[in-house]
């Protein structure tokens, strides 16, 4: 048997081949070489036998540091190449993060939906109720009851589609004004949004649009009232402080009766093309409930008075999405619903 | 309407410039929509008088003038019109002058001879279309004088949008008294000076409507001058607020009537026959109007007749049988007042719109037609001469409206308004827009002029105390509303909540039309019935919709049409069912799916949208509907517009609540609509109502999976199967998955294998594998007993 190899140059040698190992294979081979049962080191272990017992301390315990020298490399080189190993896993499973994500895109909500929900949500916060009526409506309910008798001028305004039977497509949303008041018992605070229609096309008018009516009925609902309703409504809508002025108007159902103007919310009142150069859009009528639509629903106009107002909802989304042609809220062209998330 | 500033002012100081004017009445209730200038900018346009005009020697048709625009200097203009003639005040556009369009003139040579400056049609002054010849002056015109200051150029144009409540501001003279009003300004009351009488001759009139007709004035103008036109002030006027001059009679009826209000009739004399009356149409009576249509009449219209029948359209227009023409020489002239009852609606009836019938049945003051006829006499006079016989003043039964009086009581003004007026300010609007002003014990009291149709009620003072203060007067106060709890239901899925599951789903919502062509909802419901419009904008928008479909596929079609190869689409609306309780509006959830299952993209690969994508975003709106959203069904049905194989109704209870399936190729083929898209529709307040979901304890022991694959004939469903499976399963099936449908090898023709997937569970136990093997035994030879399944391994 040849002479054990000197324990300082095994060491050298060793630290030498943990080093060269390229992967974690041949490391455990030089693990295996050392370490193992078999192993130099253990081989030198078994060796201390042949010593004198007082040389086996001190021999075992340079064997030992030899070993303990040899496992920490033997580590230091596992971490490594496990370091390495992950690294290149990683390296090879990196992905382009800029190809778009994958499955359904997101539709898309009608803007005049989006703008009703928006004034929906305003006034429900504000305490209004939010009422609905049908759209086949009756003379009564559409005119006579809002004080717009047969051969009044005011139907002229109201270009009405009529059913063979007399009914009719309600106009206005101004009906469900009447419904509610003849159901409810005053106070009240409602809105109604929904389709209304008129026998009108061009390029300013479509045979169908949306209105928003509202209305409060309470012992003492007063014009200041609702010019304080109104102002607080446009400056949430358009998210802005806005100027507004009520200009005396005439509506059948409403006296005083106001339409309401804003300050161009385009030119903040400067004067531009879609104010006409005035400075002012008008963006809705309103008035105090004529007395003889409350006594038409029923309600004593002696005790209770109150407001009501009437928006068209393709008018406040046209001015709010800067929509210039009313008829693309109808032709449901998906180049123009996208734009509207 | 238009007015002018100028005329305005002749009764009331406007007391500001147009834009102000504009604005003041506009805050007053009378939107002004455009502010114009009269005429076109110009500068150094004078009035010139020739002197002497003769032909141009190299030019046949120019005439070489002496023009004096100053009575000492002599200018050569060389000018091409043919009226042109010494003696005549023309309008000299002097070398330096700019014309409208920024013509400038300069001295020029016309044909070898010098020309200082030019003489101007009306159209080169921009005073309408005139340029058949050269303007004429009228001869009280000086030399000199600065042509915009002797045609008042500078006047502006205001065009009034009077409300229909207020007849009494469709005039010039109403707007400007509405305006003193307002303005506390001072208001010249209207003041024709009467006409004397030339002779005794009248007409005899009768009103056998008396209380339709409250007032009729006649006159009779004999022996006119024909050929007389209307001076230029006139018809400068006229011009302004967009009435074209026909001849003196109508432009002084037109004038009057756009001053003063009252709408007044000329008829031809010599071609009345017997006398007028005032009355009725006849049923089936026929009319040829000054529009040369023929109209069919009944009983709801008042009419003037003579003695052979209808002469005009009382209060709407006139008739073509007496109209006066050039060679009219006796002329009857009319102002009559015509209730707005008698008037109202008739006209729209007919389809017309004219200026008259637009005031009668506003209102017009019933003290109006004697003013009118004094004021028309005195410029038929001046205009045309003749000999006016006397007015005739005929009467039917008196307006009640001259008598009202109406009242505003302090407390009423304040709880309207939310603010208080101060007493001193009611008094002295309802002083300046009434008459006769009281005090009362609790507030005031006034009579309605008779040109007030509007002012009844106290409401309707309440209005005139807001509109003349200002409505910039009355503060914004918030209301202190009754504090009410709002709704919070969870009985129905909120609409709000389905939109955005089906926009989360990749459908786009659109709104359609809630009338549809019935070329399209026809084939697709070829039973139903729908109502029809009577006056439908066109036929393709007719019927009202039975169905959310025809709208959506029409909107599908042209997106394809518009390259938009993949459609998805849906609406939130009501269709329109006629069945036998009458009309029901049903709001609908419908939608219309297109095109490829995934937008393209890199990673997904490119297959149709079929039923089951559409019917996963159907199940993801009812998972919406809490503690009841598994009871909704599909099953298998007809319908004629669907793929008779793919089409599924849609059951909750024992209520159908929808359909889904794939549109008839056949109808795909017809709407070109390419691939076959799948559809649905759902009742809302049928499919999304919902309760309150109840808690079920969650299970402590652990479940148990087993799959089964059985095969079965391709007619059995799998709700069947799972009906089935629950019933042997019954107690601890907590779940049933179908993880695979196979046809294909191994499986005979006709059958096919369905790989079922058993979650087992108890909530008191763990169950033992035995318990499992027990259970998947008694479910394998149930479904062999009912299906004869067989065990795939």
């Amino acid at each position: 048997m040849a002479a054990p190899e000197p324990l300082s140059s095994l060491v050298g040698r060793a630290l030498e081949d943990v080093a060269a190992s390229a992967d974690l294979a041949a490391l455990d081979e030089v693990r295996v070489r050392l370490l193992g049962k078999k192993g130099l080191l253990t081989e030198q272990l078994k060796g201390l036998g042949a010593l004198r017992a007082d040389e086996r301390p001190a021999a075992g315990q340079k064997i030992n540091d030899a070993k303990a020298a040899i496992q920490a490399a033997l580590e230091a080189r596992r971490d490594a190449l496990e370091q390495e190993a992950l690294s290149a896993a990683l390296a090879r499973g990196s992905i382009d993060v800029t190809l778009p994500g994958r499955g359904q895109h997101p539709g898309t909500m009608h803007p005049v939906t989006r703008t009703r929900l928006r004034i929906e949500r305003i006034f429900t916060q504000a305490g209004f109720q939010v009422a609905a009526g049908p759209e086949v409506e009756d003379d009564f309910h559409n005119f006579e009851a809002l004080n717009i008798p047969a051969n009044h001028p005011a139907r002229a305004m109201h270009d009405t589609f009529y059913f063979p039977d007399g009914r009719l497509l309600r106009t206005h949303t101004s009906p469900v004004q009447i419904r509610a008041m003849q159901i409810q018992k005053p106070p009240l605070a409602v809105i109604a949004p929904g389709r209304v229609y008129r026998c009108d096309s061009d390029m300013t008018h479509t045979p169908m649009f949306h209105q928003v009516e509202g209305f409060v009925v309470g012992e003492s609902v007063s014009f200041a009232n609702l010019k304080a309703m109104l102002h607080g409504f446009v400056e949430r809508f358009f998210e802005r402080s806005l100027g507004m002025r009520l200009r005396p108007s005439y509506f059948p159902f409403t006296e005083p009766s106001a339409e309401v103007d804003i300050e161009c919310v385009f030119c903040h009142g400067a004067g531009c093309r879609v104010c006409k150069h005035t400075g002012w859009l008008e963006i809705l009528g309103c008035g105090m409930i004529h007395p003889n639509v409350l006594a038409a629903a029923g309600i004593d106009g002696e005790r209770w008075q109150g407001y009501a107002f009437g928006m068209g909802i393709e008018r406040l989304a046209m001015l709010r999405y800067g929509v210039d042609d009313l008829r693309l809220f109808f032709e449901n062209d998906l180049q123009f619903l996208k734009q509207f998330p | 309407m238009k007015i002018t500033q100028h005329w305005l002012e002749e009764f009331t100081p406007a007391g500001a410039t147009a834009a102000e004017l504009a604005a003041q009445l506009t805050l007053a209730g009378l939107e002004v929509e455009s502010i114009t200038p009269a005429a076109p900018m110009c500068s150094g346009v004078v009035v010139g008088e020739v002197l002497s005009c003769a032909r141009h020697p190299q030019a046949e048709r120019l005439s070489v003038c002496e023009v004096t625009t100053d009575g000492a200097d002599r200018l050569q203009i060389v000018c091409g019109a043919s009226n042109v003639r010494a003696g005549l005040r023309v309008a000299v556009a002097e070398v330096g002058a700019r014309l409208p369009g920024g013509v400038a003139i300069e001295r020029a040579r016309l044909r070898g001879l010098e020309s200082q400056g030019m003489l101007c049609s009306a159209r080169e002054l921009g005073l309408g279309a005139e340029h058949d010849g050269i303007l004429e002056l009228p001869p009280r015109f000086a030399p000199g004088m600065d042509l915009r200051a002797a045609l008042d150029l500078d006047d502006m144009v205001l065009e009034v949008n009077a409300t229909p409540n207020r007849g009494d501001c469709m005039s010039v003279f109403g707007i400007a008294r509405d305006h003193a009003a307002a303005r506390r300004h001072e208001f010249l009351r209207y003041a024709a000076p009467p006409v004397a009488a030339a002779h005794a001759e009248g007409f005899p009139v009768e009103i056998a409507a008396p209380r339709d007709c409250t007032v009729f004035a006649g006159r009779l103008f004999r022996g006119i001058r024909g050929g007389a036109v209307s001076p230029l002030w006139l018809r400068e006027r006229l011009r302004r607020i967009g009435i074209n001059s026909i001849s003196p009679v109508v432009d002084v009826t037109n004038y009057v009537m756009a001053e003063l209000g009252q709408p007044m009739h000329a008829y031809d004399r010599t071609r009345l026959v017997g006398r007028l009356v005032v009355r009725s149409a006849a049923a089936g009576e026929r009319i040829v109007l000054l529009d040369d249509k023929e109209y069919a009449l009944d009983p709801e219209f008042l009419v003037v007749a003579d003695d052979e029948g209808p002469v005009g359209l009382a209060g709407i227009m006139g008739g073509r049988r007496t109209a006066i023409d050039d060679r009219t020489v006796d002329v009857y002239l009319e102002a009559a007042h015509f209730t707005p009852q008698a008037v109202a609606g008739r006209a729209r009836r007919l389809g017309l719109f004219t200026d008259a019938a637009q005031r009668f049945e506003r209102g017009v003051d019933p003290g109006l037609p004697l003013e009118a006829i004094e004021r028309a006499s005195a410029l038929l006079l001046e205009i045309c001469g003749g000999e006016p016989g006397a007015v005739q003043m005929h009467r039917g039964t008196p307006a009640a409206a001259s008598a009202r009086r109406v009242s505003l009581r302090r407390s009423r003004l304040a709880r309207a308004l939310g603010t208080t007026v101060p007493d001193e300010a009611v008094r002295e609007l309802l002083g300046a827009i009434g008459e006769e002003l009281e005090e009362t014990a609790d507030g005031w009291s006034v009579a309605a002029p008779a040109h007030r149709f509007d002012l009844a009620i106290e409401a309707d003072l309440v209005e005139e105390v807001a509109r003349l203060r200002g409505f910039d007067s009355i503060p914004e106060s918030p209301a202190f509303a009754p504090q009410r709890p709002g709704g919070a239901t969870e009985s129905e899925a909120a609409p709000e909540r389905l939109l955005t599951a089906m926009i989360d789903r990749g459908y786009h919502e659109a709104i359609t039309y809630s009338f549809v062509d019935p070329a399209w909802q026809t084939p697709l419901f070829p039973d139903a019935e729908s109502l029809v419009l009577a006056n439908p904008i066109s036929a393709d928008m007719s019927a009202m919709r039975v169905s959310l479909w025809p709208g959506l596929l029409r909107a599908c079609r042209e997106n394809l049409r518009r390259q938009q190869p993949r459609v998805r689409l849906f609406e939130l609306g009501r269709r329109f069912v006629v069945g036998d309780e009458g009309l029901r509006e049903v709001e609908t959830l419908a939608g219309v799916a297109c095109g490829a299952r995934w937008p393209e993209q890199w990673s997904a690969p490119r297959e149709g949208v079929d039923f089951y994508d559409v019917k996963a975003d159907i199940e993801a709106l009812f998972a919406l509907t809490v503690g009841t959203g598994h009871d909704v069904r599909f099953e298998a049905a007809e319908l004629s517009c669907l793929h008779p194989g793919r089409t599924a109704r849609l059951w909750r209870g024992d209520q159908a609540i929808g359909w889904l399936g794939e549109l008839h190729p056949r109808l795909a083929k017809a709407f070109d609509i390419s691939p076959a898209p799948v559809i649905f529709d759902i009742n809302v307040a049928l499919g999304f109502s919902s309760k309150p979901m109840l808690y079920k304890k969650i299970s402590k022991f652990p479940s148990v999976r087993r799959d089964l694959a059985i095969v079965v004939d391709e007619n059995v469903s799998l709700a069947e199967l799972r009906e089935n499976v629950t019933v042997s399963a019954s107690g601890v099936l907590s779940d049933l998955l179908v993880f695979d449908v196979y046809r294909g090898p191994g499986i005979e023709s006709g059958r096919k294998s369905v790989a079922l997937g058993l979650i087992l569970q108890d909530s008191s136990r763990t169950l033992t594998d035995i318990d499992a093997d027990a259970v998947t035994t008694a479910v394998v030879a149930r479904l062999r007993d009912v299906f004869s399944a067989t065990i795939r391994d």
